[in-house]
């Protein structure tokens, strides 16, 4: 099926099967492979990108459904040579040790503190008119659907604590 | 994943005429992709109903609040009339899943998800509800996270739904649009079947059925909303027992009780005679516990899933003694204010 996939601001051309998830897609047939694979079920939050501004797993939807959506990837952040504010305090911070599920929670925290700043509540705020800013609570509830089987918990959420001052954390 | 036709409806008439020949609506997909990926469905046909205008909005009505079918869960749980006037259910949709998938995850789409009973999920395993007659491997088998209430000797799987446990306490009503186009309301006691002989028969709606919206009645300014969830984590996990609770008072007295119940029922639990027992009482230890009793006079437990009559009715105290006022409101008690005029 001919699909038009927009990435990072791209537009790519496509011949899909509609069987290929948007991470399939991403990975197997645009080859770019920042956004990783854990469980694909939803379950683990490695595949996190973004679709038209909010984050989803791209292991649960199909490339077909997103003809015309904006997709961004982690490779849409910092270089190795120039990292975003985000993904400097992820390193300041020890935020990771293999770094597998690293892409996932970068892209998760960048919409997390977009959400944050709109004034979403989470399961653990007090109040749901005025959540109020990010404790070290309201990180973990809110990133809790990224997993990282290092268990590089304390400096993910401190790295994101870090950046949820600047400019929500997009260079 | 088995192969399949998809097709995108770009109208209400559209997926009407798409649907006709036993294709399955798409919404956000997490659970129908995920169910598909193991082959636990296999439909040959998915419609897209995401590009259907109209079903994403928000919108006051005389009677409450109408809430489009394709509103992602995150989208309502944010809408400021839900955080202020229906609390228990911005807090039951942020009780369940993760930011990610209660993006993607919509409103009719959640209603209609199936049981997370693991034999459910194994194709390898016998399974009422996939493979009517095959048996039921979760009676004496693995039965943590099976019901306690509705079940039947062929199948003893729970409603996973938080979202829909706050409806049920709501008396939300639904939107159904039929194959002509006909628009009928489906309260919330007429949308779940009971398992009885045939658990692979979930809801009352046809298979060409598609629910548009979803209503809620007028907000009850006053009233205490509590939604608490116990799981194995603290979060990302579905629950072991959740309540849902709606009390109106009149000076010392309870006024009016909804209470319902997730993770023990085989679907979003309500018993009306618990509601009654607790209307016009004063609040207190003796009636909860009746209340309790009554509740779960019926529950018909399993090895595995028998501490949930304990826990369901500690949770169901606790969350009484908060919304009564007995005891001060923890996260996840809110009340309904006035209307700043
Ligand atoms: C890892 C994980 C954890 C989760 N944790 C929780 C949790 O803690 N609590 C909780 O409540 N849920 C949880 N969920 C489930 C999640 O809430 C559901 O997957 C979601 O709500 C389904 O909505 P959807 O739009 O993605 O539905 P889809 O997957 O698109 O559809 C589900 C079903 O509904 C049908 N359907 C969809 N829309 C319509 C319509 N308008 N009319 C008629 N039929 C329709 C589809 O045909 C399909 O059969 C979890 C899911 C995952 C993957
Ligand atoms: S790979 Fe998508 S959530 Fe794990
Ligand atoms: S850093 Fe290894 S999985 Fe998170």
């Amino acid at each position: 099926m001919k699909t038009e996939l927009t990435v990072n601001g791209v537009s790519r051309d496509l011949d899909l099967d509609p069987r290929v998830t948007l991470l399939d897609a991403l990975r197997h047939h645009l080859h770019m492979t920042g956004t990783k694979k854990g469980c694909d079920h939803g379950q683990c939050g490695a595949c996190t990108v973004l679709v038209n501004g909010r984050r989803i797993n791209s292991c649960l939807t199909l490339a077909v459904m997103h003809e015309g959506d904006q997709v961004e990837t982690v490779e849409s952040l910092g270089s190795p040579e120039a990292p975003n504010p985000l993904q400097e305090a992820f390193i300041s911070c020890d935020g990771f040790q293999c770094g597998y599920c690293t892409p996932g929670q970068l892209m998760s925290a960048t919409a997390m503190l977009e959400e944050a700043k709109e004034g979403w509540p989470s399961h653990v705020s007090e109040s749901l008119s005025n959540p109020g800013t990010l404790s070290d609570a309201e990180i973990a509830e809110r990133m809790s659907g990224n997993l990282c089987r290092c268990s590089a918990y304390p400096g993910i959420r401190q790295a994101i604590a870090r950046t949820q001052g600047d400019a929500g954390g997009k260079s | 994943m088995r192969s399949f036709d998809y097709r995108r409806a770009d109208s209400l008439a559209a997926a009407r005429e798409g649907l006709g020949e036993a294709a399955q609506i798409i919404a956000g997909g997490t659970n129908l992709l995920d169910l598909m990926k193991l082959q636990v469905m296999t439909p040959k046909q998915l419609l897209d109903i995401n590009r259907v205008p109209g079903l994403r909005e928000i919108t006051e009505t005389e009677n409450g609040l109408k809430i489009g079918a394709l509103v992602s869960n995150s989208d309502l749980a944010a809408d400021p009339r839900i955080r202020s006037d229906y609390p228990v259910l911005a807090r039951a949709i942020l009780a369940g899943a993760s930011g990610q998938i209660r993006n993607k995850a919509t409103t009719g789409g959640n209603f209609l998800q199936r049981t997370r009973c693991p034999y459910f999920y194994d194709t390898s395993m016998a399974c009422n509800k996939r493979q009517p007659g095959s048996s039921c491997t979760a009676i004496g088998g693995i039965s943590r996270m099976t019901a306690i209430l509705g079940v039947s000797e062929h199948c003893i799987a729970a409603h996973p739904s938080d979202m829909a446990v706050a409806m049920r306490a709501l008396d939300a009503r639904l939107d159904v649009a039929d194959a002509t186009g006909d628009v009928r309301q489906v309260g919330m006691d007429e949308l779940y079947c009971l398992p009885g002989e045939r658990p692979d028969i979930e809801t009352t709606l046809a298979p060409d059925d598609i629910i548009t919206a979803v209503h809620l009645p007028q907000k009850q300014s006053g009233a205490v909303h509590v939604y608490r969830k116990v799981r194995d984590r603290a979060s990302y996990a579905f629950a072991l027992v959740s309540v849902a609770a709606i009390v109106t008072r009149r000076e010392q007295r309870i006024a009016t009780a909804a209470l319902a119940f997730g993770g023990i029922g085989s679907r979003p639990w309500r018993n009306s005679e618990v509601d009654e027992m607790l209307a016009g009482e004063v609040p207190g230890e003796p009636l909860f516990a009746a209340a309790a009793d009554r509740l779960l006079a019926e529950a018909r437990t399993e090895e595995g899933n028998a501490f949930k009559t304990r826990l369901t009715r500690r949770t169901m105290i606790s969350v009484l003694r908060e919304a009564t006022g007995l005891e001060p409101a923890s996260v996840g008690t809110d009340r309904v204010e006035e209307s700043a005029a």
